[in-house]
């Protein structure tokens, strides 16, 4: 029983992987690319750490499995938003049906500051900063 | 039904190699190919998380566990890998935006 569970969560995490490979060729640009590298390729990823950690049935393996998945799950919001932040900054350029750009004119010419104060931000309505 | 099991886990297991595989050829294809410098970062990102993927189903064909501290050990240099490239992205970026004449002041934030 416990093999059939872990052999489908094994099926669903490769096709997961699978998925953001394929994403990783077809989608237009950098930040459509890391929307599947990012969330298929980490739950692809989780999932194969689950299966293995019902197929140990072990203390030991089951616990290193589950920080491994938890490791995995805290690490990549991170990771995808420097990155994201990055490739915005360097000018990688966005999909030309892209409709909205929330971060246009929003960075000086170092890249640091965003263009309102943190105060403006909160209590203006964001039409009002768009200007 | 131990039997079917087992089989069944066999069979998953070799759909899975062959799926991981596919996904890692995907993969190299846009780290070579990738028109900017983030697009291989996040390829390489990608290979990382293909490699934990590849361990894990190695674990379990092989039921040798000890591979599992490997998985975790390249998640943590995965995760350190991404964030050194995207700071490098990043200081890049900010260097060619400055007068390129002048020299970098060294500030580091």
């Amino acid at each position: 029983m416990i093999d059939l569970v872990a052999g489908v969560l094994l099926l669903i995490g490769a096709s997961f992987s699978l998925i953001a490979g394929i994403g990783l060729i077809r989608l237009p640009d950098v930040y459509l690319r890391m929307h599947a590298a990012t969330k298929a390729g980490t739950l692809g990823a989780g999932l194969v750490l689950v299966a293995l950690a019902l197929h140990g049935q072990q203390l030991e393996v089951t616990a290193r499995a589950v920080t491994g998945v938890l490791f995995l799950l805290f690490t990549a919001p991170v990771a995808a938003h420097l990155l994201g932040r990055a490739g915005y900054l360097s000018g990688a350029p966005l999909w030309s049906k892209t409709r909205f750009d929330d971060l246009m004119d929003k960075y000086d010419a170092d890249g640091r500051k965003l263009g309102g104060t943190p105060e403006e931000a909160l209590t203006k309505p964001p039409a009002d900063r768009d200007a | 039904m131990a039997d079917f099991g087992s089989d069944f886990l066999q069979f998953s297991v070799y759909i899975a190699y062959t799926a991981i595989m596919i996904s890692l050829g995907l993969t190299v294809f846009r780290l070579l190919r990738g028109p900017t410098l983030a697009d291989r970062v996040v390829a390489l990102d990608m290979l990382a998380l293909l490699g934990i993927a590849f361990i894990g189903i190695f674990s379990i064909a092989t039921e040798e566990y000890a591979f599992l501290d490997v998985a975790i050990a390249l998640a943590l240099v995965g995760f350190l890998a991404t964030v050194a490239f995207s700071r490098y992205v990043y200081r890049g970026a900010l260097e060619e935006r400055r007068d390129p004449s002048k020299p970098d002041e060294g500030d580091d934030s």
